[in-house]
This record gives C-alpha cells, sequence and structure tokens, in this order.
C-alpha cells in the first residue's frame, strides 16, 4: 500500500472519501440533508449528546458486548485463535440498534414526530422500530415484498413493536427497492420526517453519523483485545452488505497498520455465476442512493438484480468508505457464498453453541478459510454482526423443514 | 444562439409562455417515441423533455416509475434514445429537446461519450434529478464544450443561497418543482407557486418551468400565468400506460391534452 492517508479525516466537509461518497439526491433533499450535516457537527462533540448516547448503549442495548474467545472452534481449525464481537447480544440482537438509537438522537433534537426506514433482512427495521417505540415516533418501515416473505419473524416483530411494514413491490422487491421508496416518501414528507438509514450508504451526511455510531464496535473491540489477548488482532473479518458492521470495526483500526482487515461480500450462487451480491469483487463505479460507490450494473448504468441467501446483504451497492478503502488496498474485499455460508451457519451453532444470524455466517466462513493460513499466537476479530434466530425459517426450508 | 435559449426569446416576444411536455424514451415501444414528438409539437409543445429510463428511478412516482419498467422490458439503451433524437431532428431542427433522468446511465457512458453522443444527436440540454450543482463541477464544463445546457432544479424547500448558485449554474433554463413529493403527485398550489417563482425571478436569471401536479388545461393555464413554462408528465405518461400497444391511440389522446393547454395557455 502507498502513502497511507489520516483515515480520521474523511469524508470531506461535502462528504467526499477520494472519488467516492457525495450527495446525489434531488434538489428537494437539499435543504433537509444541509440541516442534518449541520446538526450532528453540532452535536457529535457535544458532551450531553456524547452522554445521552452513551447511557442509551449502556443500560438500553447492553454494552459492551463480549469478545469472546471461541476455543473450541479455534482448535478445530487449527490455526489462529478466533474471537467473536457479539454484537448479536445487544438488545433487539444486532448490531444495528446502535446506529437507530444515535439518529433517534438526532431525530429527537430537529424535533420530528415520525421516522423512516429501509430495511432488508428487518434487523434495521426491528431496531428502528424498537427505539420509535420507546420514544413515542410514528414508524414507518419499507420492506422488499420478498423479504417481507423470507423474514415473516422480524415483520411481526416490527408490527408488535407499533410500526407499520409497508411491502414494496417495485423493481427486484428487496433492499434497494425498499431504500427507494423510503427516499420517495422522504421527499414528500421531509417536513415532519426523520429517514433513519440503516447502512453506511445514502447521502453525505449518512455514511458519515451512520459510521461515528457504529465505531463503538471497533473502540470496545479494540479495548477488549489489549487487555484479553495482550494485543491488537492481526486480521478481523466482517461481512459486508451496505457494510455498517464492517466499518464499525474496522475504523478504529485503520490507522494500526499491522492488522488486517477482509470485507466479505455476499457471493451468492458464485461470483462468476452472476447472480450475487458484491458489488466490490465485481461491480464497478457508478452512483445510486445519493452516492458515488461500487454498483452491480450493466453496460448502460442500470442496476441489475442481486442475490444472496442473506436478505441483509442483497444490495447492489456498498458504502462509499468501504469503496474507497478497497481502492486504496487498505481493507481486501473477498467473499463467500451461499453454501459456505450455510455451512458455516451450521458449524458455528454445533461447535461454540451461537446461532449467527446469516449475515454474519458470511464473515464466519471466509475466517474458517484464513484462521489455518496463521499460527495460535495470531489473533482474528470477526464480527458476529447478528443472532440467526430470524433466519431459522430460510434455514429449515432448505432443510426441506416446513412449519 | 442555442436553441433553448432562442426558443425561450421568440415565446418572450410573442408573449407566450413554453409548453413542454414529458416522455419516457421507449415507453411504450422503441417505434413509439419519434412519432409521438412530431406529434406533441404539431399539438403545440414548445419543448420536450424526453426521459432516459432507470432501474431505479428515486425521485419518480409510480407512474413514471412504470413507463421506466416497460421501456427496460424491451431493453431501451441510451443509445437508443440517442438514435430516437436522431430521427427526430431529421424532420424537425428548430424544437428543443431536453433529456432527463439520472446520473448513473451517463456516468456509465462516461462523460465525453455522453455528451458527444448526445451533440451529434441533436439533443439541447440535459436534467439530471440526482445531481445538484454541487456535485457537477466535473460534469459541467464537458457539457459546456458540447453546448449542451445543464438544466437543475429549484424546489419549495431550496435556500435563497441555493437558487442564487443553481442560477449561477445552469442554463437553458430552471425547472421549478412545485411540489414536496414525487412526480404525479397530487394538485399543486398556484399561490404558492406564483409566490415562490417571483423569489426565483429575483435571485436568478434563468426563464422558470414549472413541473408536477400540471395535470389539464385549468392547471396548465394558471400556472403559465406566473412562469415562463409548463412542464406535464405524468398526466401525459398515463395516456401510454392506458394504450400500450395502441401508437395511434397514444398519439390521439396525447395530442389532445397538450391542444387543450396550448389554448388555455395562449388565451
Amino acid at each position: 500500500m502507498s502513502e497511507r492517508p489520516d483515515f480520521s479525516a474523511f469524508p470531506d466537509a461535502r462528504g467526499h472519501f477520494g472519488q467516492f461518497g457525495g450527495c446525489f439526491v434531488s434538489e428537494t433533499l437539499m435543504g433537509a440533508l444541509d440541516d442534518l450535516a449541520a446538526m450532528y457537527e453540532r452535536l457529535k462533540d457535544d458532551p450531553q449528546f456524547r452522554a445521552d448516547f452513551d447511557y442509551d448503549l449502556a443500560h438500553y442495548v447492553g454494552r459492551p458486548s463480549p469478545l469472546y474467545l471461541a476455543e473450541r472452534w479455534s482448535k478445530q481449525l487449527g490455526g489462529a485463535k478466533i474471537w467473536l464481537k457479539r454484537e448479536d447480544l445487544n438488545h433487539t440482537g444486532a448490531h444495528k440498534v446502535n446506529n437507530t438509537i444515535g439518529q433517534a438522537l438526532l431525530a429527537k433534537h430537529m424535533g420530528k414526530p415520525r421516522v423512516i426506514a429501509e430495511t432488508g433482512a428487518g434487523q434495521h427495521g426491528v431496531a428502528t422500530a424498537t427505539v420509535a417505540a420507546r420514544l413515542g415516533l410514528k414508524c414507518q418501515v419499507y420492506m422488499g415484498a420478498e423479504d417481507v416473505e423470507r423474514q415473516k419473524l422480524n415483520v411481526y416483530r416490527m408490527k408488535l413493536l407499533g410500526a407499520e411494514v409497508i411491502p414494496v413491490t417495485s423493481g427486484s422487491k428487496t433492499l434497494k427497492d425498499a431504500m427507494n421508496e423510503a427516499m420517495r416518501d422522504w421527499v414528500t414528507n421531509v417536513d415532519d420526517t426523520f429517514y433513519i438509514i440503516g447502512t453506511v450508504a445514502g447521502p453525505h451526511p449518512y455514511p458519515l453519523l451512520v459510521r461515528d455510531f457504529q465505531c463503538v464496535i471497533g473502540r470496545e473491540a479494540r479495548e477488549q483485545s489489549l487487555k484479553q489477548a495482550g494485543k491488537l488482532p492481526d486480521a478481523l473479518v466482517a461481512c459486508v452488505g451496505g457494510g455498517s458492521n464492517a466499518i464499525g470495526l474496522f475504523h478504529p483500526f485503520l490507522n494500526d497498520d499491522g492488522v488486517a482487515m477482509y470485507g466479505v461480500e455476499a457471493a451468492g450462487d458464485g461470483i462468476e455465476t452472476g447472480r450475487h451480491a458484491a458489488p466490490l469483487s465485481a461491480g464497478r463505479p457508478g452512483v445510486l442512493h445519493g452516492n458515488r460507490t461500487y454498483l452491480m450494473e450493466d453496460d448502460n448504468g442500470q442496476i441489475i438484480e442481486t442475490h444472496s441467501v442473506s436478505a441483509g446483504l442483497d444490495y447492489p451497492g456498498v458504502g462509499p468508505e468501504h469503496a474507497w478503502l478497497k481502492d486504496l488496498g487498505r481493507v481486501n474485499y473477498v467473499s463467500a457464498d451461499d453454501t459456505e455460508a450455510l455451512s458455516a451457519f451450521r458449524e458455528l451453532t454445533r461447535v461454540e453453541g451461537i446461532m449467527p444470524a446469516l449475515e454474519s455466517a458470511h464473515a464466519l466462513a471466509y475466517a474458517r478459510k484464513l484462521a489455518p493460513t496463521m499460527t495460535p499466537d495470531q489473533d482474528i476479530v470477526i464480527n458476529l454482526s447478528g443472532r440467526g434466530d430470524k433466519d431459522i425459517l430460510t434455514v429449515a426450508a432448505i432443510d426441506g423443514i416446513e412449519f | 444562439m442555442r436553441r433553448i435559449e432562442s426558443c425561450f426569446q421568440r415565446l418572450a416576444e410573442q408573449k407566450r409562455k413554453a409548453l413542454i411536455p414529458f416522455v419516457t424514451a421507449g415507453d411504450s415501444s422503441k417505434e413509439v417515441t419519434v412519432p409521438l414528438m412530431h406529434a406533441m409539437v404539431e399539438a403545440g409543445a414548445d419543448i420536450i423533455e424526453l426521459g432516459v429510463p432507470f432501474s431505479d428511478p428515486m425521485a419518480d412516482g409510480p407512474v413514471i416509475q412504470k413507463a421506466c419498467e416497460r421501456a427496460l422490458a424491451h431493453g431501451t439503451s441510451t443509445h437508443d434514445v440517442l438514435a430516437m433524437v436522431k430521427a427526430f431532428r431529421e424532420r424537425d431542427s428548430e424544437t428543443p429537446v431536453v433529456l432527463m433522468g439520472y446520473l448513473n446511465p451517463v456516468e456509465a457512458l462516461g462523460y465525453e461519450n455522453f455528451a458527444k453522443a448526445a451533440s451529434q444527436a441533436g439533443v439541447d440540454g440535459i436534467l439530471l434529478v440526482d445531481l445538484p450543482p454541487e456535485e457537477a463541477l466535473e460534469i459541467k464544463p464537458v457539457m459546456d464544450a458540447y453546448e449542451l445546457d445543464m438544466i437543475f432544479l429549484v424546489a419549495p424547500t431550496t435556500s435563497d443561497a441555493r437558487i442564487k448558485l443553481i442560477g449561477k449554474a445552469g442554463s437553458g433554463y430552471l425547472y421549478y418543482v412545485s411540489l414536496k413529493g414525487v412526480t404525479g403527485s397530487a394538485s399543486l398550489n398556484v399561490d404558492e407557486v406564483a409566490g415562490r417563482v417571483e423569489t426565483i425571478r429575483n435571485l436568478a436569471q434563468l426563464p422558470i418551468g414549472v413541473g408536477f401536479g400540471i395535470k389539464d388545461a385549468e392547471s396548465a393555464q394558471a400556472v403559465s400565468r406566473v412562469s415562463d413554462g409548463v412542464v406535464v408528465g405524468s398526466a401525459l405518461v398515463n395516456q401510454i400506460a392506458a394504450n400500450p400497444d395502441n401508437p395511434e391511440a397514444i398519439n390521439q389522446s396525447i395530442s389532445d391534452i397538450l391542444a387543450a393547454m396550448r389554448n388555455a395557455m395562449d388565451q
């Protein structure tokens, strides 16, 4: 890698990470995004705001999440020691809530009585519905009709929490279409509505603020590694859909040159089949959903439908900071296919008694290949970004079991 | 002088307002578009906004989303759209044509390739709804080099400072989005539009076209009284959706709507 930039200095004032990021939205939203950026700039170092955020993370989410040494699995793989950052133990069962707590605090400061969100696997939708219930905000969640079908449990959870789930039937009926529809809602109701974006994509300042809220994962993991392993980890592994759990883990380590990083995309049926969701591995730069980033698109710039067994990774774009980190060579972007992820899902469940989300299982699948190439004095930290209960019906269907 | 500028100048001399229809290129088939463009000019259109279909039209309501889906279903590419403009120019060298769409299909071709091909085809301007002037610093000089106007949007939420910025960045005309929402939304409030157009006039030098929420002769007339031009889209695209397999019916019903608007605007 050539000259290393100071990673903490990005994005720039207009949300650019090199050529990536930015703010590509229709004019109607520019004022709201400027207001949000200004509000965040004012609050992010405000001691009271930080204290409120930290309090909620400690007492509502249950942080810090443990860094767990998976001894039995490490021994079985016969290489590096594997540590799991247990975001699955957070309230609502995934890392998503770190961000919704932060954005809900912003919504409160901006006096918006209504929040909207897009969701793929439903984890972000649940996390949004949860904070909306707690703050008494009206909440509507857009979800692709195909995802509504394959994530029925989360749909019902959101309804129980008082949110309205709106199935989106346009396009591929998955996460990207849910995001289109949420944008259309926001442009119509911009005066009273706060759009809680669930990942480090979208127009500036979202990639910045979502990253900042998720960085609690990496800050804790760094401290815990020093304390429990006596040193920084040698490698970090996290799955990448939009990329919020990955950037949350990676970012506090970016200036630590000795820490290798692996972002694992969803290879679906296999990169070579074209039926995947791996824009960093097999896409090219373009503009979608408010930012410039790597996209899955055809020669005419039309977005291609994606495929992954995991609804949360089934997205044709990726956060702009990941696009930049790929081009800089700071993070290695790799992939795991459906079969590998399912196999890792079963293996961790049987060997460690921890059932991972299918999204997180992609990170486990890659770590399973990486660990044997390393030695027992080396450490890998994997972001176990969510728990797998929501995926039981999907896995059961693959096993031919119906409920 | 560029075609759009001279169009507005001529209209101003005649004390008339521009009627600007929008249809998506390739909707409902590639063969429909060029004859429809001619029919719209005959019915009184001054400028044509031709939609470049995109898979993820985030700023559009269901009517134009479906138009994009119909156009993409039979593979309408950006090259096809440019070929349609070129075919249109064989019989019409006067009516300005503005391509309206999203940035990504333009990026996919590359700014230089796109601008060169668009200019050769006879395109006069481009309006990319997800490209605010702050992000247009790179594309602007390329479009300038090929004498293509960049038309930017002004919204009800746009601050005075931004209106000034947009007025300087754009050329041809400004497109005032009359309401918060997506294309094909509910009716607009003419008094509110009148007030905003007045504000924009004081801050920017370009002619002002107003779109969103204009669906019939009455609303077209009302808006034309307070602006320099009227953009009508979803109301026309609805006619294509109603008769996808009947090009003659499409031409007839769209011409009827435009002729009624023209008549009301010229009174």
